[in-house]
C-alpha cells in the first residue's frame, strides 16, 4: 500500500492553505480533491473580501483562490483531483474513488479540510424543482453562467444571503425579496445596504409558508412571525417566481471524521457536530487534524487561517518544532483571535471556547 | 400512485448570461446530447445540470414512493438530490457530471435501473 506522511482531504481555502505551510515547512504533503480543480468554494465567490491585507482584503473569493493554486503549484505539495475521499480504515488508511480507480492510502497524518454542505428548512414544497441552496445557484450562476431562475425569493438575510441576492442581480435575475426569520439581519449592513439601494426589500421576522407549483416552483407564501416564531396569519402573502434560494446556514461535513473515531461534540454556534480539536487544530485521535468550515461554520478567511495553523502543526508532528513552524502557528493563532473578537466573530469565537471546556469535561 | 410526466418548455429568455459586470465566461464548444428523447444542445465539459437548466429542464428525477418531482440542490456534488441515469447508469450526480457529446440523459425514477 501506498503511504504518505501527510494528506490532505479537501482543495478548498483550508487545504490550500494547509498544504502551503506544510510545504514552507520542508513537508511534501498529498493534497486530495473531489473537484476537477482545486479551490472549492472560492470559485464562486466574486465578492471581495473584508479584513487584513494579510487576509487578501479587497480581493475577489475566485481570485484569491488563483492566488493559493499559484502558490500550491510552487511548492513540493502534489494534488490529485477528481479524488473523493470516500472512507477511512484503521490506522489512517484512506479509500480514495478516482473515476477509473480505487486506491488505498495509508496517511501518518492527516489533514481533514472537507469542508461543509448547505442547509434546507422544513416547508411544504421544500423539495420541489426551484428550491435550491444560494450557494447552488452561486455555482451555476458564477462559475458556469447559467441563470438557474427567473424571479427569486431569498431565504436567509446572513451574509451569504445578502452576497448572493446582490450576485443574481449581477446575473441579470430579479430578486423579489429578501427574508430571514430572525428580527434583526445577520450580514454585514453594507451588503445589506446595496441591496436597499436597489430597491429590494430585506424584510426580518418572516419566513416561508409554502412553496407551490405542478412539477416546479411557481410561487410562494411568505408571512410575519412574532416573538416565538409563530406564523401571523393575517400577514400571509403570495409571490409570484419560480426560485426560492436557501441561504440557512451550513452543516458541517464529518463523516470520515466519525469514521477515524474522532471525539464529536454539539456545538450549535459551530454548525452542528464537529471534532473536538485543540488550539492547533489536533483533533482527540493522535494524527488527524482539521481545519475550516468542518471544524466549525465560519468564513474563508478563517479557513485559510486554520488551514495554515494546521499545516504547520502537522509539519511540525512530521519533521519537529522549528522557529520558523512556531512563527506559523503563532501568526495564525493571533489572526484567527483577532478576527473573532469582532462582533461577526462573536458566534463562532463563542462555539470555540465550549470546545475548550469540553477538555476539562471529559 | 399513477406515474406522472412532466412538461419541457424550453425558456423563453436565453438562460445563458451573456454580459456580467465582473465575469466573463470562457467559450466551450457547443455540443449535442439526448435528454429523454430529445436532441438538445449544451457545452462541452459543463455540468449535465447546467446543460439541462439552460434547456429550461428543471425535473431531473422522481422519486420512488410519491412519485415527487426533483431538481439539484447544492450543485456541489454533495446532496444527491440531483441524480440521473446518463448513458444507462443510474445514480449518477449530474450537478457535477461533465457534460460529454451524444450522451444520453434520462430522468431517474426512484432508485433508477441497470442496463
Amino acid at each position: 500500500m501506498r503511504s504518505e506522511e501527510l494528506a490532505i482531504v479537501g482543495g478548498g481555502p483550508a487545504g490550500l492553505s494547509a498544504a502551503i505551510a506544510a510545504s514552507e515547512l520542508g513537508v511534501s504533503p498529498l493534497l486530495i480533491d473531489d473537484n476537477p480543480a482545486p479551490g472549492g468554494q472560492l470559485v464562486k465567490q466574486t465578492h471581495k473580501f473584508f479584513g487584513s491585507r494579510s487576509l487578501y482584503c479587497g480581493t475577489r473569493g475566485m481570485d484569491i483562490a488563483k492566488l493559493l493554486c499559484d502558490q500550491l503549484a510552487r511548492s513540493p505539495a502534489r494534488l490529485w483531483l477528481n479524488a473523493t475521499a470516500v472512507g477511512l480504515y484503521p490506522g489512517r488508511v484512506l479509500a480514495i474513488a478516482q473515476p477509473e480507480r480505487f486506491h488505498k492510502l495509508k496517511a501518518n497524518h492527516i489533514i481533514f479540510a472537507t469542508g461543509a454542505t448547505e442547509n434546507s428548512i422544513a416547508f411544504p414544497g421544500n423539495d420541489l424543482p426551484g428550491v435550491y441552496g444560494a450557494g447552488a445557484v452561486q455555482t451555476l450562476m458564477n462559475v458556469y453562467g447559467v441563470r438557474p431562475g427567473q424571479r427569486v425569493l431569498m431565504v436567509g438575510a446572513g451574509n451569504i444571503g445578502l452576497i448572493v441576492s446582490y450576485q443574481l442581480i449581477q446575473a441579470g435575475i430579479e430578486v423579489a425579496c429578501v427574508i430571514d426569520v430572525l428580527p434583526r439581519i445577520g450580514g454585514y449592513h453594507v451588503h445589506a445596504a446595496k441591496l436597499s439601494r436597489l430597491g429590494v426589500p430585506v424584510l426580518t421576522s418572516h419566513t416561508v409558508v409554502e412553496a407551490f407549483g405542478a412539477e416546479s416552483v411557481e410561487g410562494v407564501v411568505i408571512a410575519r412571525v412574532d416573538r416565538d416564531f409563530k406564523i401571523l396569519s393575517r400577514t400571509k402573502r403570495r409571490l409570484t417566481l419560480d426560485a426560492i434560494c436557501l441561504a440557512v446556514g451550513l452543516t458541517p461535513l464529518t463523516e470520515l471524521l466519525v469514521q477515524a473515531g474522532c471525539r464529536m461534540v454539539y456545538v450549535p454556534e459551530l454548525g452542528g457536530n464537529v471534532a473536538w480539536h485543540d488550539e492547533r487544530m489536533l483533533t482527540s485521535v493522535p494524527g488527524v487534524f482539521v481545519a475550516g468550515d468542518l471544524s466549525g461554520i465560519e468564513e474563508a478567511s478563517t479557513a485559510m487561517l486554520e488551514g495554515r495553523l494546521a499545516g504547520a502543526a502537522a509539519a511540525e508532528a512530521v519533521r519537529g518544532r522549528s522557529p520558523e513552524s512556531c512563527r506559523i502557528i503563532e501568526q495564525a493563532q493571533a489572526d484567527l483571535a483577532c478576527i473573532r473578537r469582532g462582533p461577526f466573530g462573536e458566534k463562532a469565537a463563542c462555539g470555540k471556547s465550549k470546545l475548550g471546556s469540553c477538555v476539562s469535561a471529559v | 400512485m399513477r406515474k406522472r410526466t412532466f412538461s419541457h418548455r424550453p425558456p423563453a429568455i436565453s438562460r445563458r448570461i451573456a454580459a456580467h459586470p465582473i465575469l466573463s465566461f470562457p467559450p466551450r464548444p457547443e455540443v449535442e446530447f439526448f435528454f429523454e428523447s430529445r436532441k438538445l444542445k449544451g457545452l462541452a465539459d459543463e455540468p449535465i445540470a447546467a446543460a439541462l437548466v439552460a434547456n429550461g429542464v428543471k425535473v431531473f428525477r422522481v422519486t420512488e414512493k410519491m412519485h415527487r418531482p426533483r431538481s439539484f440542490f447544492c450543485a456541489v456534488g454533495k446532496c444527491s438530490s440531483c441524480l440521473m441515469e446518463v448513458d444507462g447508469r443510474p445514480n449518477v450526480m449530474v450537478c457535477v457530471e461533465p457534460l460529454k457529446a451524444g450522451m444520453k440523459v434520462k430522468r431517474q425514477v426512484g432508485r433508477g435501473s441497470l442496463r
